[in-house]
């Protein structure tokens, strides 16, 4: 290979990044469902023909990580790629052939120039309805949660499947927004197809084992050299506790490394949950190298390659391993712990490079009112909606952490007036809520409060899906613990609700929530008192709580 | 004897640029420039330089001006230098961290050290009242007035010197707002007050309250600059009016300037952007790429039918190497352009993965690229340029500063050379593909964001390093004709003389197709066309205007709108089913399909009133001229295919209308070189322009 061909091939690589970002914007401006217009609960990325992904756009929700990945290769083993025609578009929503619930669409559309297949695009969505219990966690099986769709041909040759899409439109609470979402995803696939082949056109590429051969060997050995920097011969164990359903469920990790590749062992991990809290097994992985990734090697991209050295070894007959037809609907709830769980073990390895423990789970409240809730009494127009919300993430080694800021997920929320514009609800508060930061020598970020109420302060629905509220957020060498999490009533008991399940809040009263804040990190004593005085003068922190914490 | 003498001021952060252009003897329109060092202690001790220097050029006096147009970056860099005033919000009890909480979320993935964009206004500032109102407006809970009151003896101990205020629906229903105000100023009279319902009357909370927050903290020291202008313009004896740029390309009176002073954010590449869309009307080039690549920033904006592309929002102040959403949030009418951290001083370096990665990081002006000789032993792709062969070392900047080869290459192979084992020369390839790269992606995605293409467009290329990259980005983009104008090195003083005196004024209302409110929208449309024409009238003096009406919608559900245009006269029940077919037709051209079954909402309405811009004089075809004889040649190497070949120099002043020199070749001026690739050619305009066609363009 010259020089020039050397250059040429990273230009490749940048366009193929390039490619599956247009890919991802193009979804983002062309959905239905607030969840990928607003949210971004979405992936997208390229493939070659053994389903190797050779790039995924950089926006996105890390749950995709490897799920998407893993799933083009099970489309292949039903459509094999020999078979695929140019206009065919073929979807999933099988949580075990897909991201792992039922509400997330993956669809893979074939690339072809001058007649030959040349490489397939996948992308995966979160879409708003998928019939069923709805989103939350009440289902004792898949079979509850929605609508099950196997792999299956939704345009076949540019024609839509009518069939498909008739059973579509009559299982969804959502039938308009679901049916515009797929042709969604079929365009952003097919947008990506046109910019590959003119990229091969202009670089006269008749395949792409190549460029793959190129990105993936760059990758894995970037990945391996930053993987070789950390102390050998060592088992670093992690424990986290989180609230489960029917009962406190535990995390348990043991990571090593073993050669080039970081091997994580779950074993110790709780069992399976009768509800919908279950992870199936490749979303485990998703967020479990998304943590590892954060911290060991941020800056490579996500591929077939670079993803390849981390290993996780998830026992069968734990909740990170859930087999079908388990429920797996909010797999997020505990999924999302699982950075906090890998940091909890490479703090042991990489002191300076990890976060304390924070809210991490999504505080997303399903709500529901009308004659949904309420039957014939209802006094508002049916509605189903969800926000996405964040309690605090984990203090940094030098930085606070942030507040009311979702991580490990990718996703935004939208705004309260565009909230209250869609569905007869008000947000009666959603502001920082104080003294929930864990204190150290950099604290925590602070959770939030929110009080929500129906219109008329009418009766309506939360299908709960938090945790963090039994287990607070852990800080980390010395750093207090983050606020824990509260669900319930604004009236003057201060009624508790569950954390977990669907639960009426009654006429005239509101739901109340106390996002969790993240833990902190370092002594407390050795923060820098003007940073104290600053956040006391915010009325971030009460003066009783800052002499506590800090003897300030 | 001349007449009609009009100047143009463009602060920069480094320079001013003063234009003026006048109708001379002959009947012909002259133009003088100058550039003198921007003040920024007192910007408009610059101006008043400039303006002198400028009119001494001319052999004017003050006095035959006849109308003065100013832009300015100081609201920009009051806001990302953070020296605006101590500002306070009084916003709804339950939501004084909008600002703080933002969206929710982090503009970079992997990153565990992201830093978000701090608030303009601290939380001890952000002072809760307890009302509501529900998103239609109606009146949950009432206003507290003694709240309000209350806030006051804080404000004066906190030496609060301006005050925004922002209510949730504030924009639906201003009565909160205005009373809250009411209140204050019975108090405090002199406290500047910005309403959330008057600076950005749309939905989105966090966005209208940022872009009201950024006004307040800006106005006291814009409209203090702006009225020491004045004076210091009349002192020295100009009676003309004085108007100032706005973002959205529309001109202001300065009474509305200090009102609203967010608005005058990016009017310098405002300007930039009008200036092409002037030169593109003046070729007849109805569909244009203007791209405009300096020293730290490339900017590309598309111009169709002789207009600028138009957005409400925009990001100022980003802290996280451009990317986006790591800035505060403005929703105005502005210019749309994306801004990618690739110029002449963006570095290189390898990644990780050996690849090559240029900018954001500049050199700046001191060290500079390590070709400047100042001690810079980074590599820029200014050194990239030049050891490409690309530049005459003697002659850069008209010879003011003489570049070493040298540095250049060392610092070319010690970063990037020695990584992937290439000397010097593809080294330096290497660095120019890759920014040209990105240049030409970012520019591929703004187009798909847009739903516009790049068949049949044309480039229009100036700033220092547009000309040098615009034919290779133009390449990448498929574009065959790349339009290099005179005059580029002031293009935005120059932008400013052609831009109509002109306002948008931009309201929400929410009504459905299924359900349209002829009645209500017909009101809304009226009184906004009443509010614009009130602005434009002070400064038009009678000049004809035209009126613009756009609705923003999108079918129930989705999250982005599609602009619009509305008839500008009282709607119809006709006119709906019109509106809605010309809707779906428009969703079509975006996304290939129409979505069926599905309702129409329309969130918002602009109107904008403007001057007409006057006739412009399509150029005259120019005999073909004989081509000039190089002053050179030059060893050049070609970054589509690493040859190294004699390519002949030409000096662009010594060059005719109507000749024309083949490609490879360099069409050296003092500001600037125009490389011409291999497989184009480069013909002088009627108008001096230099126009470059690839194959069968």
């Amino acid at each position: 290979m010259n020089a020039l061909e050397k250059i040429q091939r990273q230009i490749q690589w940048n366009r193929l990044i390039a490619v599956v970002e247009e890919q991802a914007q193009t979804m983002i401006r062309t959905a239905f469902s607030t969840t990928v217009r607003e949210a971004g609960d979405l992936s997208a990325g390229i493939f070659d023909l053994e389903a190797r992904m050779l790039a995924q756009a950089v926006t996105g929700t890390p749950g995709h990580v490897n799920s998407m990945m893993e799933s083009v290769g099970h489309f292949l083993k039903k459509f094999p790629a020999a078979g695929m025609k140019p206009g065919d578009h073929y979807i999933t929503n099988d949580p075990w052939l897909g991201t792992g619930h039922l509400h997330d669409l993956t669809v893979v559309t074939p690339a072809f120039r001058n007649g030959k297949i040349v490489g397939l695009f996948a992308n995966t969505a979160h879409i708003i309805d998928i019939g069923g219990l709805g989103m939350g966690p009440e289902g004792r099986s898949v079979f509850e949660e929605g609508l099950y769709i196997p792999i299956v041909k939704c345009f076949d040759q540019g024609q839509p499947n009518e069939t498909f899409f008739d059973f579509i439109r009559v299982g969804s609470r959502t039938p308009v927004e679901l049916e515009g979402d797929i042709y969604s995803l079929c365009a952003c696939n097919d947008a990506g197809a046109k910019r590959l082949v003119e990229m091969m056109d202009e670089y006269q590429m008749e395949g792409l084992d190549d460029l793959a051969g190129f990105i993936f060997d760059s990758s894995l050995a970037a990945t391996e050299a930053e993987i070789a920097k950390l102390p050998k011969g060592q088992v670093w164990q992690a424990e986290i506790r989180s609230d489960g359903y029917e009962a406190p469920v535990t995390l348990k990790a043991a990571m090593r490394v073993e050669g080039d590749k970081i091997i994580v062992d779950y074993a110790g991990t709780s069992g399976l949950s009768t509800r919908g809290i279950n992870v199936p097994p490749a979303y485990c992985r998703a967020y479990s190298c998304f943590g590892i990734k954060c911290v060991v090697a941020p800056e490579i991209p996500n591929n077939w390659a670079s993803l390849s050295p981390f290993v996780m070894e998830i026992p069968e007959g734990t909740i990170l391993n859930a087999p079908r037809p388990y429920p797996v609907s909010v797999r997020h709830v505990v999924g999302q712990l699982l950075p906090d769980l890998m940091m909890g073990c490479l703090a042991q390895a990489v002191p300076d490079r990890v976060n304390a423990e924070g809210s991490s789970a999504l505080w997303n409240p399903p709500l529901r009112g009308g004659a949904q809730v309420s039957g014939q009494d209802a006094e508002v127009e049916d509605f189903e909606i969800i926000t996405f919300n964040s309690g605090g993430t984990g203090a940094r080694p030098t930085k606070d952490g942030l507040d009311g800021i979702a991580f490990p997920s990718g996703v935004r929320t939208m705004p309260v007036e565009a909230t209250e514009n869609v569905a007869p609800v008000i947000f009666w508060k959603k502001e920082l809520r104080p003294d929930s930061a864990g204190a150290g020598k950099t604290r925590g970020g602070f959770g939030q409060i929110m009080e929500i109420g129906a219109k008329k302060n009418a009766e309506f629905a939360v299908n709960a899906i938090f945790d963090r509220v039994a287990n607070p957020p852990k800080g980390r060498f010395g750093g207090g613990v983050g606020a824990n999490g509260w669900v319930g009533l604004d009236d003057d008991n201060g009624t508790v609700l569950r954390s977990k399940g669907f639960q009426v809040v009654p006429k005239g009263r509101h739901l109340l929530l106390l996002l969790p804040g993240g833990g902190g990190m370092g002594d407390p004593k050795q923060r820098d008192p003007a940073l104290v005085a600053r956040d006391v003068a915010d009325g971030l922190i009460s003066p009783a709580e800052a002499k506590r914490l800090y003897g300030a | 004897m001349v007449s009609n003498a009009r100047l143009a001021v463009d602060i920069g952060g480094t320079f001013t640029d003063v234009a003026v252009e006048a109708v001379t003897d002959e009947d012909h329109v002259s133009r003088w420039t100058a550039k003198v060092l921007t003040t920024p202690h007192a910007p408009e001790l610059g101006v008043l330089e400039g303006v002198r220097t400028v009119l001494a050029k001319a052999g004017l006096q003050p006095s035959d001006i006849v109308l003065l147009i100013h832009g300015t970056t100081l609201a920009t860099n009051a806001l990302i230098e953070r020296k605006g005033a101590k500002t306070a919000l009084l916003t709804t009890e339950g939501f004084r961290d909008v600002l703080a909480l933002g969206n929710e979320s982090r503009y970079d993935q992997y990153d565990l050290n992201i830093e978000l964009p701090q608030p303009l206004v601290p939380r001890r500032w952000r002072l809760p009242v307890p009302e509501r109102l529900d998103n239609t407006g109606k009146v949950l809970l009432p206003l507290d007035e003694a709240a309000v009151r209350a806030h006051v003896p804080f404000l004066k101990a906190e030496g609060i010197e301006s005050l925004a205020i922002g209510f949730l629906h504030g924009f639906v229903n201003p009565a909160h707002e205005k009373r809250a105000a009411e209140i204050i100023r019975s108090e405090w009279a002199d406290l500047p007050i910005s309403l959330s319902s008057e600076v950005s009357p749309e939905m989105r909370e966090w966005e209208r309250f940022s872009t009201t927050v950024a006004n307040a903290y800006v106005q006291p020291l814009m409209a203090s600059y702006l009225a020491r202008l004045e004076k210091g313009l009349r002192a020295g004896g100009l009676a003309a009016p004085i108007f100032l740029m706005l973002s959205g390309g529309g001109l202001t009176t300065i009474e509305t300037a200090s009102r609203f002073p967010i608005r005058l954010v990016e009017s310098g590449p405002a300007g930039g952007a009008i200036f092409s869309a002037y030169v593109a009307r003046q070729r007849g080039f109805e569909k244009v790429l203007s791209f405009d690549m300096g020293g730290t920033t490339a900017k590309v904006c598309l111009i169709d039918d002789f207009a600028p592309q138009a957005s409400r929002t925009f990001e100022v102040a980003r802290v996280g190497r451009f990317r986006k959403g790591s800035g505060l949030p403005l929703r105005i009418p502005v210019i749309e352009m994306v801004e990618i951290g690739a110029g002449g001083g963006s570095l290189a370096h390898l990644d990780s993965m050996g690849r090559i990665q240029v900018g954001p990081e500049s050199a700046g002006a001191d060290p500079g690229p390590a070709c400047y000789g100042r001690g810079g032993t980074h590599p820029a792709v200014t050194d990239a340029n030049l050891t490409l062969g690309r530049y005459d070392a003697a002659a850069f900047a008209g010879g003011s500063l003489a570049l070493k080869t040298a540095p250049a290459e060392a610092a070319l192979v010690e970063h990037v050379g020695k990584g992937l084992g290439l000397e010097a020369g593809m080294a330096a390839l290497g660095v120019v593909e890759m920014v040209d790269e990105n240049m030409a992606n970012a520019a591929r995605v703004h187009a798909i964001e847009s739903a516009k293409s790049y068949d049949g467009r044309a480039v229009i290329a100036f700033g220092g390093g547009g000309p040098v990259h615009g034919y290779r980005v133009a390449e990448k983009i498929g574009v065959k004709r790349l339009l290099v104008p005179s005059g580029a090195g002031v293009g935005s003083a120059i932008g400013f003389l052609r831009a109509p005196v002109g306002y948008e004024v931009v309201k929400s209302l929410y009504t459905r197709f299924g359900s349209f409110d002829v009645v209500g929208v017909n009101a809304l449309l009226a009184s906004m066309s009443e509010e614009a024409s009130r602005v434009v009238a002070e400064g038009s003096f009678g000049a004809p205007t035209a009126e613009h009406r756009i609705g923003y919608m999108r079918y129930v559900g989705q999250g982005h709108e599609i602009a619009v245009v509305l008839p500008v006269r009282p709607l119809t029940d006709a006119d709906v089913a019109e509106i809605r077919a010309a809707y779906d037709a428009e969703y079509t051209r975006f996304y290939d399909r129409p979505v069926p079954g599905s309702d129409v909402e329309v969130l918002s309405f602009a109107v904008t009133v403007a001057t007409v811009l006057e006739g412009v004089e399509p150029a005259a075809e120019v005999a073909d001229a004989p081509a000039p004889a190089p002053i050179r040649v030059q060893q050049v190497r070609d970054t589509a295919t690493g040859i190294v070949a004699p390519w002949n120099v030409y000096d662009r002043t010594a060059m005719n209308p109507g000749a024309t020199v083949p490609g490879p070749c360099i069409v050296a001026e003092d500001e600037t070189s125009t490389l011409v690739g291999p497989g184009w050619s480069c013909r002088m305009d009627g108008l001096g322009y230099l126009e470059l066609t690839r194959g069968d363009a």
